[in-house]
């Protein structure tokens, strides 16, 4: 399909532009609050937070027998918050791990919420169908009054976020020294994670309790390789989230059959990969490549520090040797005609003869500054 | 507020911490005069950083008392000051240098505010003094050592604390940076400060502080270099492991007497 095509279909086609404008938010809300639950080292949180929130969904449909959006995601956010409290008291007062904790509560809420389900099933009573689509969410069955409730929600979320700035970011770097400043790191810390329940809640109808977590955890960890300050951070994981969300919208609307949530799952994890791969500091192929140009440098250094060598005990430091002897000097040189070949295109060494090299005028200097160095570091 | 001059600094009493059933710290008293330089030794797991933590209210004793100039530490924050440990932090985290040391403002601040260009140049004055001016805008991961340290230490003087708390401000750093850093401490005790440095090397104490305290879970001694830093106390806080003791220019306990 053209992309003016695709353009105009999310201007004008009601379900896409309702499902990739919720998607938008989702992925914007989550992406910016994301960032601290990686920083803090928390991201299982996000994971905690969606499963502990199936049982509040089970819950409250149960209790009001409404399928209401607004009463649920009440319901998943009661429950999530009270889920992650839990985690967090028994993490600072036990001597169970973040991990443990985590991996403790959340299995049994969602083994709860499961339950729950299973009997809402069984029950005589034709409403209830269409709960388990929070499980892996059901973005197409998004409707306008469920975005405006994400809208409001998330809304709230980021201006809380902005208020709090200074506040989160003293917690997430130093929250010992935030304690001595005398800043209830507490109350902080309640804040923040209830915020973040509030992004992992109003994801849930479209991505699902499974793979929620993965819009928290995925874009911040994509964002942190492309920048080293916390707005840059914050403003680029919202971004990322975003783009997931809206193409993840797109492409499933292209494609029959083809569900949203995970689609946004794998548009996000594509950007994860490339910012893994490709991001200009820290990504794994400029890593691997500066690695290799500082072997190469070294190798070279190596070799005309070899040929001044020899020209000492020659008492001539332009004594020509073959590429033989260089090589019986050292095992870890690699190839040693390619970096002679590569040091005479630098005019550092001469070839004289068959195979017979020696330093020139510019590589005795060079040669001589580098032996002086590690003298001086030795 | 100007400080009632017969005031202690510090006054630690009978403070016990214990985690779980293990008591950390026994019964400790302990007075800081102000306008000194103290170190606080003793041998590894005597303590040393629980006590500076719990004066700090980080962990919360058993039993005991802490006073900051008369006053409970809650009244008394803006006049501390605080240099944790460099490897409590993850230094990948993406924030700058400056950043990091104005964060030593937002307690002054208090909630909600944010830091503005009167924070910026403290920080930078603070920067200026302990000589990473040209680190300002540098990602933090790209510290080495020696410079961490002095970055949280910048952090701590835009504090303008009256008092000073530093947990092993000389780890891991080098000789020169480690000069860099006793200039400044005396700097601040000259200007009335108080600065109590959790501190290892024993070697040192006589030149860098004026104060010390001894502490191996209980308070084996604390008062002026001169008076307790003595072989008979270091026996005491480190047991049979004082070989050092000669060239640690300790006060003869014989010549005492």
């Amino acid at each position: 399909m053209e992309i003016t095509q695709i353009l105009h279909n999310l201007v004008f086609d009601y379900t896409l532009r309702t499902v990739a404008l919720g998607s938008a938010i989702l992925g914007i809300v989550s992406g910016s609050l994301g960032v601290f639950a990686v920083l803090r080292r928390q991201s299982l949180l996000g994971d905690s937070v969606s499963h502990t929130a199936l049982p509040g969904i089970a819950l409250a449909f149960l209790l009001t027998g409404s399928k209401a959006p607004l009463m649920l995601i009440i319901g998943a956010a009661v429950a999530g918050w009270v889920g992650t409290l839990f985690v967090l008291h028994i993490i600072s007062n036990t001597p169970i791990k973040a991990d443990g904790a985590l991996g403790m509560i959340l299995s049994v809420f969602f083994g709860f919420g499961l339950v729950l389900l299973t009997l809402i099933q069984k029950m005589p009573n034709s409403r209830q169908a269409g709960l388990e689509k929070f499980l892996f969410g059901q973005a197409s069955a998004l409707m306008v009054q469920d975005v405006v409730i994400m809208a409001i929600l998330g809304g709230l979320s980021l201006v809380l976020l902005a208020v709090l700035w200074k506040e989160f970011k003293l917690l997430s770097f130093d929250p010992e020294y935030a304690v001595s400043l005398g800043f209830p790191t507490r109350t902080i810390t309640i804040i923040l994670t209830t915020i973040l329940v509030i992004a992992v809640v109003i994801g849930l109808q479209t991505v699902g309790v499974v793979l929620m977590s993965a819009m928290i955890v995925a874009p911040a960890s994509a964002a942190r390789q492309w920048t080293d300050r916390l707005g840059g951070m914050v403003l680029l994981s919202g971004l990322f989230g975003v783009m997931a969300g809206v193409s993840g919208a797109v492409i499933s609307s292209l494609t029959a059959k083809l569900p949203t949530g995970p689609t946004i799952v794998l548009c996000i994890s594509v950007i994860v990969i490339v910012s893994i791969l490709f991001a200009p500091n820290r990504g794994l192929v400029m890593r691997a490549g500066r690695n290799y140009r500082n072997r190469q440098r070294l190798i070279t250094d190596a070799i005309l520090l070899d040929l001044y060598e020899l020209g000492v005990q020659h008492h001539d430091p332009y004594h020509a040797h073959p590429s033989s002897t260089l090589k019986v000097m050292s095992v870890k040189r690699g190839n040693i005609l390619q970096t002679l070949r590569h040091l005479r295109e630098q005019q550092l060494v001469a070839e004289s003869g068959d195979d017979n090299w020696s330093l020139t005028v510019s590589g005795v200097e060079k040669a001589r500054a580098l032996a002086d160095r590690a003298e001086e570091k030795a | 507020m100007s400080h009632n001059e017969s005031l202690y600094a510090v006054d630690v009493a009978d403070l016990t911490v214990a985690y779980r059933d293990k008591p950390v710290l026994w019964d400790i008293d302990m007075q800081v005069p102000t306008g000194v330089l103290m170190a606080i030794i003793g041998p590894n797991g005597a303590g040393k950083t629980t006590l500076i933590k719990s004066i700090l209210g980080l962990i919360k004793p058993a039993a005991g008392q802490v006073l900051i100039f008369g006053r409970p530490y809650d009244q008394q924050r803006h006049e501390v000051g605080y240099v944790p440990q460099r490897g409590s932090v993850d230094w990948d985290f993406p924030t700058s240098v400056l950043d990091v040391v104005m964060m030593g403002r937002y307690g002054a601040l208090g909630w909600i505010r944010r830091p503005g260009s009167k924070e910026r140049q403290k920080a930078l004055e603070a920067l200026n003094k302990v000589g990473m001016a040209d680190f300002a805008g540098r990602q933090i991961s790209q510290l080495s050592g020696g410079q961490q340290q002095r970055v949280f230490l910048a952090r701590a003087l835009v504090q303008e604390a009256s008092v000073y708390f530093m947990d092993e401000p000389f780890q891991g750093v080098d000789a020169k940076t480690e000069r860099a850093i006793i200039v400044i401490l005396q700097e601040l005790r000259s200007s009335g400060k108080t600065v109590v440095v959790v501190h290892h090397d024993l070697q040192t104490i006589p030149e860098y502080f004026d104060w010390v305290t001894l502490l191996n879970v209980r308070r084996i001694a604390s008062g002026p270099v001169a008076e307790v830093f003595t072989e008979d106390n270091l026996r005491s806080a480190y047991g049979g492991l004082v070989a050092f003791k000669s060239q640690a220019g300790t006060v003869n306990s014989n010549n005492m007497k």
